[in-house]
């Protein structure tokens, strides 16, 4: 019985090792000098490595890693603004046609990001908000939002009515109890939706590409892209961008376990 | 908590059904709260789709595009779309593109899902660390493939002739840029796959196990005759979501691939954005056109998640 259990967890080891290999590659070319770079076969392990490129990332990456942030922690506020309201008014206050909202936002979610881009980019031109930060935050926030108000309802009506006709007694308005009852008490949904609305806004391509491809202020997925399509020589640098780029990722994996994996069936278990 | 959202969800929602309706007194207080968020869906989302759908039904150039004043031209861009060559093999590969990946995301995933929900030391760890590729984002994971399935220096082709298999083209080659795109895509998916599979297997109530173990079932039979019956339900819904998800895939082969070479990983997606944002001259008309085509195909499928997703409530 012990032998099985090492078995086991000798094989998990083994299938662990063999699903994040591309990721000790991308560490490992992230340390490869460029001399080694084209090596027959490939150094497994950068032995006589190099700072190189975590230098070049220094040297040119550091502005896009700003926007990146800018516009994740934008994202964050505007999609808990939007949705923790209704996400309670869906849970606790049940107006009619709740249902019908809860549907369409079902839906929204399954929306090609790539077909809201091209909207967006028909309205953005005429606005003049091509290429801003606050023009990105708003398109990002439209992968959180529904997600957002998903979340929210589905943790709410967790919360016992109790706790919100004690307040009511008291003579505290919806508002208030929302503000000072149903919020507090929110807590794990508050980090959830925002972990994942962080993650989003600071890993997406599609609007990137579509809305800030030609400002200043881009962001790091647009820093990589860049990188790959200039100097594709130079994989250490591109690696080493794409290794602070998981940062975060990587943070919230280590940090909030519990709440990713939250995320994540929440997204399929939920109605 | 990562237990709590899941668990409370079905139990709310029996709750809200039998529970009496709440006085009406709120109904106003309740629009209130969701003000913001219709107002957000109607500017953000229903207006985008409204311009999308006009500029599929309208002839573009660039310079109508600027002014807005392009002639209507009913369903001409769609016609064009149906008429053009490359529109049967971005069909194919989008189905192809989406169906192989789904099929080896779940097998896997399921696979890895049944392996992880025996109790052995690290499991939970390590169950952890399977996550990380769905968490990264596209554009590492898709340049990270992309240097590893390079022809000359990439690592799959120097492991591969340590076998003595030749050098494979996997993204220069019209033949495998398909399947490179689909590897990468799988190895992103399966995480996703095994949460929601795993999450569905702890449903399984532990005394069906120790009665088919009492009655002398193999772990076979016990996996066929009972875990996957069972976790039909979940497995549905896991298999339908990631229609939705995959049908629109676009960073991942963008970035890989850019739909080359000769639109031989080229799938509705990438031709979308090709038309629209691919070169010097876009032609934001056809995008449009072949982008509604895609929604479509996404919406079917949706439609019929939720439909399973209602019927499991109940």
């Amino acid at each position: 019985m012990r032998m099985r259990q090492h078995l086991k967890t000798g094989l998990g080891l083994i299938l662990t090792a063999i699903m994040l290999f591309p990721v000790y590659w991308m560490l490992n070319v992230s340390f490869t000098k460029d001399t080694n770079m084209r090596a027959d076969p490939p150094h497994l392990f950068p032995y006589d490595g190099t700072l190189e490129g975590y230098r070049a990332v220094i040297d040119q990456q550091l502005p896009y890693l700003g926007t990146s942030l800018i516009v994740g922690l934008g994202t964050v506020l505007l999609t808990l603004v939007l949705s923790a309201p209704a996400g309670f008014a869906l849970a606790k206050l049940r107006p009619k046609g709740g249902g019908a909202l809860s549907f369409v936002l079902l839906i929204a979610q399954m929306i090609p990001g790539i077909i809201m881009a091209m909207g967006f980019y028909a309205i953005y031109l005429r606005l003049g908000v091509l290429n801003t930060v606050p023009g990105l935050i708003l398109a990002d926030s439209t992968i959180a939002v529904p997600f957002g108000v998903l979340i929210f309802t589905a943790f709410m009506s967790g919360i016992p009515d109790e706790l919100i006709n004690a307040a009511m007694i008291d003579g505290a308005t919806t508002w208030r109890t929302f503000v000072s009852v149903i919020l507090p008490v929110s807590r794990n949904a508050i980090v959830t939706v925002s972990l994942f609305a962080f993650l989003w806004a600071w890993s997406d391509f599609v609007f990137a590409t579509t809305l800030d491809g030609g400002g200043d202020a881009q962001p790091i997925t647009l820093g990589i892209y860049h990188y790959i399509g200039n100097n594709n020589q130079q994989w250490n640098a591109i690696m080493a961008t794409a290794v602070i780029a998981s940062i975060p990722a990587t943070l919230l994996l280590i940090l909030a376990q519990r709440y990713v994996a939250a995320g994540v069936t929440a997204g399929a278990v939920k109605d | 908590m990562a237990q709590d959202v899941l668990t409370r969800v079905p139990a709310s929602a029996s709750a809200g059904a039998g529970a009496p309706r709440r006085r009406s007194r709120g109904h106003w207080t309740a629009w209130a709260f969701c003000a913001p968020i219709v107002i957000y869906l109607i500017a953000f989302y229903a207006y985008p789709l409204y311009r999308n759908l006009d500029l599929s039904l309208r002839d573009y150039t660039v310079r109508s595009f600027v002014r807005g004043d392009a002639p209507f031209s009913g369903l001409d861009n769609y016609r064009e779309v149906f008429a053009d060559p490359a529109f049967g093999p971005a069909f194919l590969h989008t189905v192809v593109f989406t169906f192989v990946s789904i099929a080896f995301q779940f097998a896997i995933g399921l696979a890895l899902a049944v392996f992880f929900a025996q109790s052995f030391r690290l499991s939970a760890t390590l169950r952890a660390l399977f996550l990380v590729p769905w968490l990264l984002p596209l554009i590492v994971s898709a340049s990270t493939w992309a240097w590893m399935l390079n022809s000359d220096s990439g690592i799959v082709n120097a492991f591969l002739g340590f076998f003595g298999v030749e050098p494979v083209n996997w993204l220069t080659s019209p033949d495998w840029a398909l399947t490179s795109v689909i590897i990468a895509n799988v190895w992103i998916g399966i995480p996703f796959n095994l949460v929601v599979l795993y999450s569905g297997l702890q449903a399984i109530p532990a005394e069906v196990y120790e009665a088919a173990a009492l009655d002398g079932a193999t772990g076979w039979q016990r996996f066929w005759r009972i875990t996957f019956p069972l976790l039909r339900p979940v497995s549905a819904i896991t298999l339908l979501l990631g229609l939705v998800y995959t049908l629109k895939v676009f960073d991942l082969i963008w970035i890989m691939t850019k739909g080359g070479p000769a639109d031989a990983s080229t799938t509705f997606a990438t031709w979308s954005y090709r038309f629209s944002f691919g070169s010097l001259l876009p032609e934001f008309g056809p995008g449009a056109a072949v982008g509604n085509l895609l929604i479509i195909m996404a919406l079917f499928f949706g439609l019929l998640y939720i439909r399973f997703q209602r019927r499991l409530n109940q």
